[in-house]
């Protein structure tokens, strides 16, 4: 049953239920409106979800909640108290709390150090805190034990800790920002029975996702934010996962679905035993092999951390320490450098475009360069040819519909989906054969990630090789023509995604179930 | 993408305002040491003479060299404190080479010139591989090269020099007249400058060409701008790291020549110092550009010779300028920094701006976006 959003002019009246009160509240960067008129009503002993899409604010609306950043206007209540925060620590005393999305963490202190650290003052470092913490873990179940090793914990414990430590320092609203994203199905269930005992001890739960079943299965009311702004506060029992989206995108949606089929007999890339040792642990990359044909998607599946950033940058030649055989279309890749492997035929999609994608202080047209700087059109016997590299970029701009002013512009100005349609577009030039595509749609808009798959799939149909690496799991079984799961640096089963289920995966992602 | 008339307006007004700030911290200075502001002043922006005007290029000529060879590793992020070793082990080089007089005429300069740039690069090189190699910080092992530089040129001075006629001072052995660089004339038959001008302005031209216009400079600013990005483009970071120290002390090789070729002829225990420390400064204040360190250069040397009759005029010790020529690097390096995100924020908002008018995608400063 969805409710209208109340909206800023309504007398913002005390009631005593409500926790959290947020009016008006605004927030502008350069360029762009992150917030803009946000109101929302968290109510005490509740799961309050959070959805929008990547960007449409809900991490600045967070931010402004605990005291990182200011809000430029609007009120916030938190009990019926008009409070200004400043600080994480101002948020802190009102009793609001926040787990981020990465953990802050010292891997090399155990629990009850890193939870008493900052917190010294509330019960000590010693036995007074250990048995605080200790009714802590019993009274919401989270099943701590304070004196092991952070780095012996498993990503579900850590977050429990990482939940304690809010707890801890006496928090009553606790926010979290996307924390099922590092997190495998039944870790997601394990969380929310956590979230469900914090609720039923009156603690106020702000959850913050963009993955609607979860939020269906879990909230007691959703707030949808799109475009920086409030749209609906919904009752989860009225609503679908489809009508919950369409609020969100406010249009149709996207589906990453492939068509028929276009896989040939002909092996494109063929990997033979790669390994990656790592000195003084556990292999990296182990005995990992597979081929990929000629208009073939081959999807990798595994939770964050298994070997995929390991795997891709092995194929590209950038980790010296791989050995093995690659081979691509015949040719022996693996004694060459990452420049020739390009130059052989490997268009590369990193999953970090800021870091590896792209030269952020650039204009767009020198990074239409970089990765091509040994072929045409940008460089030519050595010398750089500014105009064929900008008339070049201006077709990647227009082919691939990258909104910018213009090829001048530097990459830092453009928002995160058009930066990764420039990359899309700039390694699908100069023909390549095989398309390595590390997470293509993490942290792109709607718009652009329906683009960029409609891009991979281009690919395939034109007879590419495609290696997608990607933690959307209804991403990989829609795009790939078969699913490989990595768990430690080893592929441990093949899925076909006709048949298999985001479960299936899930579970032998961590190594729970047998492979299919 | 900022207008032409703004990105001009930006790029004025920075070194400008930057300027203005120095004084007005060297005056305060001054106020506080009790000296005469005014008459400091008056001194050091009067008009120079045709003779101190000759000084300033002259002097203008080697720190410019020193500052290109300083930029060469800005440009790759890498810090060549070492320049100040460089060019000596590389000077005395060259005036032991040029003073044997193997080669008749300017056969002998060219050999002398081109063994300079080898040794500047040898040295330079050792630090550029120790980084590649073992990951040693050039930083450290520039600074130390530069102490082993000082020790090893005053010894091997020791063993080839020759005492000068007359005097107490040793040096190598004078470079015969017909391997000098003659000097050029100002026009008022006494004042003339540096002959190897025209060669700094060639290494000025070419460091431009090759790194603007050549795959090679390409590679090496993309190393520069992030070594990440550049290992997945297919840049070996390695060689890059290698190949950029080797041509920053090649140059820094040549720091020290137009006063062995055009004025001392001889490599002495006086042969002037600190000319590579110099050389990062104007790096700093010229912003690795070409043009901008040919304006730094000249800036430091005018305020040096201006500041040579400080003493004498008006009782004030001309280091003083050693403090202006500091803050002005501070002043330069903060504005800089302060217009780049000026202008960043700018572009930001005329991105967002051209598209919301096209269709609505905007964007924020952490790359999110909202959907369109």
């Amino acid at each position: 049953m969805p409710t209208p959003a109340p909206s800023a002019t309504e007398p913002t009246s005390p009631a005593p239920d409500i926790a959290v009160r947020l009016r008006g509240i605004g927030k502008r960067f350069p360029g762009v409106i992150a917030n803009d008129d946000i109101n929302i009503d968290v109510r005490r002993g509740t799961i309050h979800a959070i959805v929008g899409e990547n960007g449409a604010g809900k991490s600045t609306l967070m931010k402004i909640l605990y005291g990182v950043q200011p809000p430029d206007s609007g009120t916030i209540e938190i009990n019926g108290q008009q409070v200004s925060l400043h600080s994480p620590a101002d948020a802190i005393k009102v009793g609001v709390g926040m787990v981020f999305q990465h953990f802050m963490l010292a891997d090399n202190l155990t629990v009850l150090e890193n939870v008493v650290l900052g917190a010294e003052k509330r019960h000590g470092i010693g036995a007074k805190a250990r048995a605080e913490i200790q009714r802590i873990s019993d009274a919401y179940g989270l099943g701590i034990e304070p004196d092991r090793l952070v780095e012996d914990l498993g990503v579900g414990a850590r977050q429990r800790v990482e939940i304690l430590k809010v707890l801890y320092r006496g928090a009553q609203i606790v926010i979290l920002d996307e924390p099922t994203a590092v997190l495998v199905p039944h870790e997601v269930d394990e969380l929310f029975g956590n979230l469900r005992e914090l609720k039923n001890e009156g603690l106020s739960v702000i959850f913050i996702s963009h993955k609607l079943d979860e939020v269906l299965s879990v909230a007691d009311e959703i707030t949808v934010i799109r475009r920086g702004t409030t749209v609906k506060t919904v009752d989860p029992a009225g609503v679908t996962a489809r009508q919950l989206a369409e609020l969100m995108v406010g249009s149709e949606l996207p589906s990453p679905s492939t068509e028929a089929s276009t896989v040939t007999d002909h092996v494109l890339l063929s990997v033979e035993d790669l390994s990656l040792p790592n000195p003084g642990g556990r292999p990296l990359l182990e005995d990992i092999s597979f081929k990929i044909h000629r208009g073939e998607i081959l999807g990798i599946a595994g939770v964050e951390g298994n070997g995929q950033a390991e795997l891709v940058e092995s194929i590209m030649g950038m980790r010296p320490g791989a050995t093995g055989r690659i081979e691509l279309d015949g040719t022996d890749l693996s004694d060459r450098s990452t420049g020739q492997r390009r130059e052989a035929g490997v268009g590369y999609i990193p999953e970090d475009r800021h870091r590896h994608g792209l030269l952020l202080d650039s204009p767009l047209w020198e990074n239409r360069i970089l990765g091509h700087q040994t072929r045409p059109p940008g460089v030519r016997h050595g010398l750089i040819h500014r105009g064929a590299a900008r008339e070049d970029t201006q077709r990647i701009i227009t082919e691939y519909d990258v909104r910018t002013p213009g090829p001048d512009v530097l990459a830092r100005a453009l928002s995160g989906g058009n930066q990764q349609k420039l990359i899309v577009g700039r390694e699908m030039s100069s023909d390549p054969i095989l398309l390595i595509a590390g997470h293509p749609t993490r942290g792109v808009d709607v718009g652009a990630q329906a683009a960029i798959w409609d891009h991979i799939k281009r690919a395939r149909r034109e007879g590419l090789a495609v290696l997608l690496i990607s933690a959307d799991l209804d991403e990989l079984i829609g795009l790939s023509d078969r699913i490989e799961v990595i768990l430690r640096g080893r592929l441990v089963g093949s899925f076909d995604p006709d048949d298999v289920t985001p479960e299936q995966l899930g579970s032998a992602m961590t190594g729970a179930g047998a492979p299919a | 993408m900022i207008g032409r008339l703004t990105r001009l307006m930006l790029a004025i007004s920075t070194p400008v305002l930057a300027l203005v700030a120095a004084f007005a911290i060297t005056s305060l200075v001054l106020l506080a040491a009790g000296d005469p502001v005014l008459d400091v002043w008056d001194q050091i922006l009067s008009v120079p003479e045709t003779r101190n005007l000759a000084n300033i290029i002259d002097n203008a000529t080697v720190l410019y060299l020193s500052g290109i060879a300083v930029a060469v590793g800005f440009r790759m992020n890498l810090f060549n404190i070492g320049v100040d070793g460089q060019y000596r082990v590389a000077a005395f080089t060259a005036a032991v080479v040029a003073g044997e007089a193997w080669l008749p005429g300017y056969l002998n300069t060219a050999l002398a010139i081109v063994c300079a740039m080898a040794v500047g690069a040898i040295w330079a090189g050792i630090a550029g591989v120790l980084r590649a190699a073992r990951g040693v910080s050039e930083v450290i092992s520039t600074i130390m090269l530069n102490a082993i530089a000082t020790g090893l040129v005053a010894y091997l001075l020791r063993q080839v020099a020759v005492r000068e006629e007359g005097s107490n001072q040793i040096g190598t052995k004078q470079i015969p007249e017909g391997s000098r660089i003659p000097n050029i004339g100002l026009g008022d038959g006494t004042s003339s400058v540096y002959g190897f001008i025209i060669i700094a302005a060639v290494v000025g031209f070419a460091f431009w060409f090759v790194l603007n216009r050549t795959r090679f400079g390409f590679d090496l600013r993309a190393t520069g701008q992030s070594t990440t990005a550049a290992v997945a483009s297919g840049i070996s970071v390695k060689r890059m790291t290698v190949t950029a120290m080797l041509i920053s002390g090649a140059i820094a090789g040549l720091v020290g020549l137009p006063i062995l070729f055009g004025d001392s002829y001889t490599y002495g225990s006086t042969f002037q110092s600190g000319l590579g420390f110099a050389g990062i400064a104007i790096a700093l204040l010229g912003r690795n550009n070409p043009i901008g360190i040919a304006l730094g250069a000249l800036l430091f040397a005018y305020l040096d010779e201006q500041s040579n009759p400080l003493q004498i005029l008006v009782g004030v010790s001309p280091d003083i300028v050693a403090i202006t020529q500091g803050v002005i690097v501070l002043t330069v390096v903060i504005s800089y920094e302060i217009v780049r995100r000026y202008r960043q924020r700018l572009e930001q908002q005329q991105v967002a701006r051209a598209l919301e008018s096209e269709r609505g995608e905007a964007s924020n400063d952490k790359a999110e976006e909202v959907p369109a």
